[in-house]
């Protein structure tokens, strides 16, 4: 049996980067559950992607397909579609067990790449109450039926959430026929690019309602109505101004959670801020062999970075194998920083960090210390939790070293 | 006059205001932006990207797009358009599926390989 150098789990962007960086130093398996290369990006009909990568605007399906095209003449790079990981033990090597329409096989690698994405956060998740009717659905699912399967899930629409995929299939579904009837934000500001609020709802004549959430849904077989209200910055209902809302759909675009059933079987560390593995610049997580890329690892919102972190790991297995020696990134005033252990058996002269903050701030600090003394400062302006950022520092610490990343408002 | 300029995910937000020279365009941080701005103010325009269906169990619909912009007030009749085509071979990337769609000049390509 071959002993793959990698095997990447998950076939979307993150895999497909991370299998090409690998099969530069040997044999790759490149594991897909789904009949085709691609993940989240072959529904991903509008365009916004690639402006970093490429300097272009590419719609979702053509920058995977770029990827893919490369993935498929590659021979070092096997390719197993329609196979589902469902177990992996380690021994010396990786044993990847998974089903598929031969059977359960077993594969055997040398290091392991997640790149199985993430899922959506769903209904449940976020306490709507009422019936359970046909016509509730995740932003994903309806993005799903609409550009995959080609069929309208339904003509009156309410969209909960003003992320950009909620925006996304607000005018999507608008072009296909249906009523949007309007996107609710529990929030006070949208989630999604101002970009987005204007081309998807603006250009649509589609309402937007701050400070508003779905709170029950009514109706048997199907939808019926939704019951809308405004809540407070505590999002606490403020009774008196519900409304009902006569609609045949419930569309929820409320987040996005890392998937991490495979990483948690192998007793992978999981960072409660990101919701996905803990890692060092390597994409390496704190099982020596096991890397996690794209949004299994944090959900990214630029899929340009989603091929970078993949990359970064499919390149670092391909070094000799070094004891780590990792020291942990203590982080203050950011929803989260990524990585957050460096191994200083392998650290570079400058070392690329993403980044949230914890809340929206105007004018911003980050500095970094190290056993107290500030080693690094930047200024921001602007930054915003559903915007990542990046950012490449020199550092160069030492052993037993406290080192601590600080992000705070700008005294003025 | 507040213009949201869309060409690229930054979102500017662009004054612009009629000058007896022209319109007058700032808040951007591209040229591209001063370019959008006085279109959106003249004669809008969009790039549309949509499906079209196929006669392929296994794909009943493919991702297209426009090759360029159309006037912003024909993307529905462009949609209406689209929903009487389907493709009945299986294309690459890149191929052309309609041309100069609504004598507009500008064509329908295929996104993905069928
Ligand atoms: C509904 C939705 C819409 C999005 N829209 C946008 C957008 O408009 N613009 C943008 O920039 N980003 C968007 N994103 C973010 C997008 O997910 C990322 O940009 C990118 O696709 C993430 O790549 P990935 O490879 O990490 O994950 P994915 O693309 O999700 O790929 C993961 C792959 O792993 C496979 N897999 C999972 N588990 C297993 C298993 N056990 N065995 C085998 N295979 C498995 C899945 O089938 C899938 O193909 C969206 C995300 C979602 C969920």
């Amino acid at each position: 049996m071959t002993i793959y150098k990698a095997a990447v789990i998950g076939g979307g962007p993150a895999g497909l980067a991370a299998a090409l960086a690998a099969s530069k130093g040997g044999k790759v398996l490149l594991i897909e559950r789904e009949a085709r290369l691609g993940g989240i990006l072959k529904q991903c009909v509008h365009d916004g992607f690639g402006v970093i990568r490429f300097g272009e605007k590419l719609s979702g399906c053509e920058y995977a397909q770029r990827f893919i095209d490369e993935v498929r003449s590659n021979k070092e790079i096997d390719i197993r579609l329609l196979t589902y990981v469902i177990g992996i033990k380690k021994n010396k090597t990786f044993h990847i067990t998974a089903t598929s329409s031969s059977g359960i096989e077993t594969y055997e690698a040398e290091n392991l790449i997640l790149a199985n994405g993430c899922r959506e956060r769903t209904a449940r998740q976020v306490n709507i109450h009422g019936t359970r009717p046909a016509g509730v659905m995740t932003a994903g699912v309806a993005q799903n039926f609409v550009n995959l399967l080609g069929v309208l899930p339904g003509k009156r629409c309410v969209i909960l959430g003003s992320g950009d995929i909620g925006l996304i299939m607000a005018r999507r579904l608008t072009l296909e026929g249906a009523e949007v009837l309007g996107v609710y934000e529990a929030k006070n500001t949208p989630s999604g690019l101002t970009r987005n609020i204007s081309q998807c709802l603006n250009d649509f004549n589609i309402p937007l309602h701050l400070s508003a959430t779905v709170k029950r849904v009514f109706g048997n077989k199907r939808v019926e109505a939704v019951e809308i209200c405004k809540v407070t910055e505590k999002m606490e209902y403020i009774r008196g101004t519900e409304e009902i809302l006569p609609c045949d759909t419930l569309i929820v675009s409320v987040g996005l959670i890392p998937e991490n059933e495979l990483a948690e079987s192998l007793s992978v560390e999981i960072d409660p801020r990101t919701r996905g593995p803990v890692v060092d610049q390597n994409m390496q997580t704190m099982q020596d062999g096991v890397y996690s890329v794209g949004n299994a690892l944090h959900v990214h919102d630029l899929v340009d970075y989603v091929s970078e972190t993949a990359e970064t790991a499919g390149k670092a297995l391909l070094q000799p194998a070094a004891p780590r020696e990792l020291v942990k990134v203590d982080a203050k005033g950011f929803l989260y920083l990524v990585p957050q252990r460096l191994d200083l058996a392998s650290i570079k002269d400058s070392t690329v960090f993403y980044f949230r903050t914890a809340v929206p701030r105007k004018a911003a600090t980050l500095t970094v210390r190290a056993n107290g003394q500030t080693i690094y400062a930047r200024n921001y302006t602007n930054l915003k939790p559903p915007e990542m950022e990046k950012i490449s520092i020199p550092l160069k610490p030492r052993t037993g070293e406290k080192l601590e990343f600080i992000l705070s408002d700008k005294e003025v | 006059m507040e213009v949201v300029c869309i060409v690229c995910p930054n979102g500017c937000l662009l004054q612009a205001e009629q000058t007896p020279e022209g319109i007058k365009v700032s808040g951007n941080k591209c040229k591209r932006g001063a370019a959008f701005a006085i279109e959106e103010l003249t004669a809008p325009k969009r790039s549309l990207t949509t499906t079209v269906a196929t006669c392929f169990k296994d794909m009943p619909v493919v991702p297209v797009r426009t090759d360029g912009e159309i006037p912003k007030e024909k993307i529905f009749e462009l949609m209406s358009f689209l929903k009487t085509l389907r493709a009945e071979r299986r294309y690459k990337m890149g191929e052309i599926l309609a041309s100069d769609i609504l004598g507009t000049g500008v064509n329908i390509i295929v996104t993905c390989d069928m």
